[in-house]
């Protein structure tokens, strides 16, 4: 790896030591979600970037992630952190059963039916709710010794607020998470195998999520997720590390800075969300000359779609 | 077996929605080769500025026949201002500019009228009809009627009109069809009017039933899909008679297969889009010259 | 007054410039054959004509300098062009295709589908046929028959009997001389002297984008 691209991973890793120290539970919280969705769009960006394929259901894969970790802590007693693989491979699985029928065509199938996933979940989940909790949910409270929440934990000597855990292990995640995709992205490799992983990633993410909120339900991940998703991958001039990052921070703040704007009602999701698909069209209209910006200044690109 | 009858109609008039909705996604994609993801939001969009529109004071027909027109002329503009310019590039970005065009119209909904559902009272009766002994709901045996009869009058004009012809040429093979003449451009332009007029019609007629707020049709935009990837994404024909069949489908499952509820309609509609893909030979060969 | 004169027409794919400064004139019951090697521009200067690709120079066409020409809109002007194959539209059916070759008609065109099945029998059992099952020389009439609808002033036709057998292409070959006596002027494009030398009344030869030699 060039200089460059070893700073980050390490520039990631002082700020998340450093961060959460100075900050409140409430926003090490935010940073932590942060962390997810920057890994569920990592996820989104090796489909995109290279498979030029989209999936409007990263949500969707994100919620497998969450209920497998919720399912196998909740009801089988494992430790949270050793679910995350099995989430990833439920998730992953997910993917491949959906990207098999319709990788095989020609065209954009894989997003139609990624879109389907998104909306099916939910209801799934309500539906077998001897499994999930259905509507109310599923939640742990574990001894911290299994689960770390509720009380705090014993990192290398410190004792961590259960927010400040999953904040360092979602950023921990994410850094390793980091350099694996940019080795899967170097090489050309079979679309199917990339929305494979790319739903993998978005399984820990969902994971994650699950392990800091200690909670999940049907509506905790929602369609609007799975579309500001790929949204924020695609703002972010996917194949870009930094775009992917940038991505994860305008889904999670999008609505505080639309709440900040004059005269534009801060309850309530209309403007935050018209204001996402407002920069989507204008991003995807003006594509060509930010095509040719970007191509400059990012590093860590596959071949420009 | 009463009971079966109004099972039927009632499928047959979310049915009827669903069709018109295929309708709409299928006369976008055979001129554009995008899978339109904003098509249900724009229906939602029309419902709203019928209801708006009623809300002011106008009756009901006049304020439908409005809300169609200036859904047409919406569609149009949409397609020149934000699709034509895309139309080349790869599908992927045009499919994101539908999918930025679904958020944008969502959020524009909430924003405007709020994310609550509005009363919208039947705008056919609420009565009763008494048929071999049980009762049909008039409203949705006007509901699937008239999306039954839109869906004549699109195909006859696709089948049998001038302007169809051109449709169809501009839709199928828009080289060929430019040196015989046809303004394939603005025909294109057309097809999405058409489909935005198509959707506004069911967007108002979904409004009673499925309750008037910006999510209405965020599931039954996977219905559409479903119809219309029954035809292939390319027969109008198909993806009503499918959006129909998928309706009555639906409802005779929820009714009498005890596990399959209502909560299970979008699973088992994703199913079937996965079932549909797998079916399709390997590549979508067809009359078109491009590929999907 | 010439129908259709050309001036200094420049056309370029790319770097490459495949027509230089060609001019030439039509006069109205022309029948024009432009031969040449493969590459030596005649299918571009026909796609110059009616605006398929982008060019420099004057096109004249009855009088009038037409500046940004498109092929649907010379169309609507008269002037028709088939392109190489006919330019049929596979997806739709025979009697599709000859309606829409009347699209810029007004009024119905019943008697003019007559006109054409006389002609061409072989189409009128194939009529419901999607165009694309034809084989090629039936596509190849087809394109006739559609131009015929248009009743056009001008027919740019490119290598109407290309890879056809002999039979066939002389009977291409008497279409075009009827529709030439009809009163439709011709501007047909060759590689081989056959047509040329059977139907046309001039005929010009190009090479590498250059007027060589004209009648």
């Amino acid at each position: 790896m060039t200089r460059r691209m070893a700073a980050l991973p390490a520039a990631l890793l002082v700020a998340a030591v450093v961060l959460p120290i100075v900050l409140s539970d409430y926003r090490t919280g935010r940073l932590a979600a942060v962390g997810a969705y920057f890994i569920a769009i990592l996820g989104l960006d090796l489909l995109l970037g290279r498979g030029r394929q989209v999936s409007l259901g990263h949500g969707g894969f994100m919620a497998l992630g969450a209920y497998t970790t919720m399912i196998l802590v909740a009801r089988h007693g494992l430790r949270d952190v050793a679910t995350i693989p099995v989430a990833a491979c439920v998730a992953g699985a997910a993917g491949l059963v959906v990207a098999l029928p319709s990788l095989r065509l020609r065209g954009i199938y894989f997003a139609l039916a990624t879109f389907g996933l998104a909306v099916s979940i939910p209801p799934l989940a309500q539906k077998f709710d001897g499994l999930t909790g259905g509507s109310t949910g599923i939640a742990f409270y574990g001894s911290s010794h299994e689960t770390g929440s509720g009380g705090s934990v014993r990192l290398v000597g410190l004792s961590l607020s259960h927010t400040q855990w999953t904040y360092a292990l979602t950023w921990a995640i994410a850094a390793a998470l980091f350099p694996f995709a940019w080795w899967v992205a170097r090489k050309r490799r079979p679309t199917t195998l990339l929305a494979v992983a790319s739903a993998a990633y978005a399984g820990v993410a969902g994971s994650l999520v699950a392990i800091d909120l200690a909670f999940f339900s049907p509506n905790a991940i929602p369609l609007e997720v799975s579309l500001y998703l790929a949204a924020a991958a695609t703002l972010g001039l996917y194949g870009s590390i930094w775009g992917a990052l940038l991505g994860a921070f305008v889904v999670e703040y999008l609505g505080d800075l639309v709440g900040q704007i004059p005269r534009v009602p801060a309850s309530g999701p209309g403007p935050t969300t018209f204001v996402f698909g407002a920069l989507l069209v204008a991003f995807v209209l003006a594509r060509p000359l930010v095509a040719t910006i970007s191509r400059r200044k990012l590093p860590w690109r596959g071949e420009r779609s | 077996m009463a009971g079966f009858a109004a099972h039927v109609v009632t499928g047959l008039a979310s049915g009827g929605i669903y069709a018109l909705l295929a309708l709409g996604l299928v006369l976008t994609h055979r001129s554009t080769r995008t899978l339109n993801f904003a098509q249900g939001e724009l229906a939602t969009l029309s419902a709203f500025v019928c209801w708006a529109l009623t809300a002011h004071g106008w009756a009901f027909w006049p304020a439908f026949g409005v809300t169609v027109l200036l859904s047409f002329g919406g569609g149009f503009a949409l397609h020149g201002v934000v699709i034509r310019p895309v139309e080349g590039g790869s599908p992927v970005g045009v499919v994101l500019l539908t999918v930025g065009l679904l958020l944008a119209i969502n959020g524009l909904d909430a924003w405007i009228w709020g994310a609550g559902a509005k009363h919208v009272h039947d705008p056919f009766s609420t009565a009763t009809v008494h048929v071999a002994g049980g009762a049909l709901s008039k409203q949705s045996l006007w509901t699937a009627g008239v999306a039954l009869a839109v869906s004549l009058v699109v195909g006859a004009l696709l089948a049998r009109t001038k302007l169809g012809l051109g449709l169809r040429a501009a839709a199928t093979s828009p080289v060929e069809a430019r040196f015989a003449g046809v303004p394939v451009g603005a025909l294109v332009a057309t097809a999405w009017g058409l489909a935005a007029a198509v959707g506004a019609v069911a967007g108002v007629l979904a409004s009673p039933t499925f309750g008037l707020e910006p999510n209405m049709m965020r599931t039954v935009l996977l219905y559409a899909f479903a119809a219309a990837l029954l035809g292939g994404l390319r027969s109008p024909l198909a993806a009503v008679v499918g959006g129909f069949a998928l309706g009555v489908a639906l409802e005779l499952l929820d009714a009498y297969v005890h596990w399959i509820d209502g909560v299970l309609r979008p699973p088992v509609a994703f199913a079937l889009v996965l079932t549909l893909l797998l079916a399709r030979p390997g590549r979508l060969v067809g009359p078109e010259r491009w590929a999907a | 007054m010439p129908l259709l004169e050309l001036r200094g027409l420049d056309a370029r794919y790319g770097d490459t410039q495949v027509l230089h400064s060609v001019s030439l004139t039509v006069d109205d019951g022309d029948f024009v054959a432009i031969l040449g090697t493969s590459g030596a521009g005649k299918s571009t200067m026909l796609r110059a004509i009616s605006g398929t690709v982008r060019s420099s120079g004057e096109v004249t066409f009855e009088g009038e300098r037409l500046y940004r020409r498109t092929p649907e809109g010379m169309a609507r002007r008269g002037v028709a062009h088939l392109p190489q194959g006919g330019g049929a539209l596979r997806a739709l059916s025979v009697l599709d295709n000859l309606r829409l070759g009347a699209w810029t008609q007004r009024g119905t065109s019943a008697r003019d589908l007559v006109h054409v099945f006389e002609m061409f029998p072989m189409l009128y059992d194939r009529r419901r046929d999607r165009a694309g099952s034809l084989s090629g020389a039936e596509q190849h009439l087809l394109a006739l028959g559609r131009a015929m609808m248009a009743k056009p002033r001008l027919l740019l036709v490119d290598e109407p009997a290309s890879g056809l057998e002999p039979a066939v292409a002389r009977s291409i070959g008497s279409t075009l001389h009827v529709l030439n006596e009809r009163g439709t002027t011709i501007v047909a494009v060759e590689q081989t002297a056959g047509l040329a030398l059977a139907a046309a009344k001039r005929t010009i030869v190009l090479d590498a984008g250059h007027v060589v030699r004209t009648d």
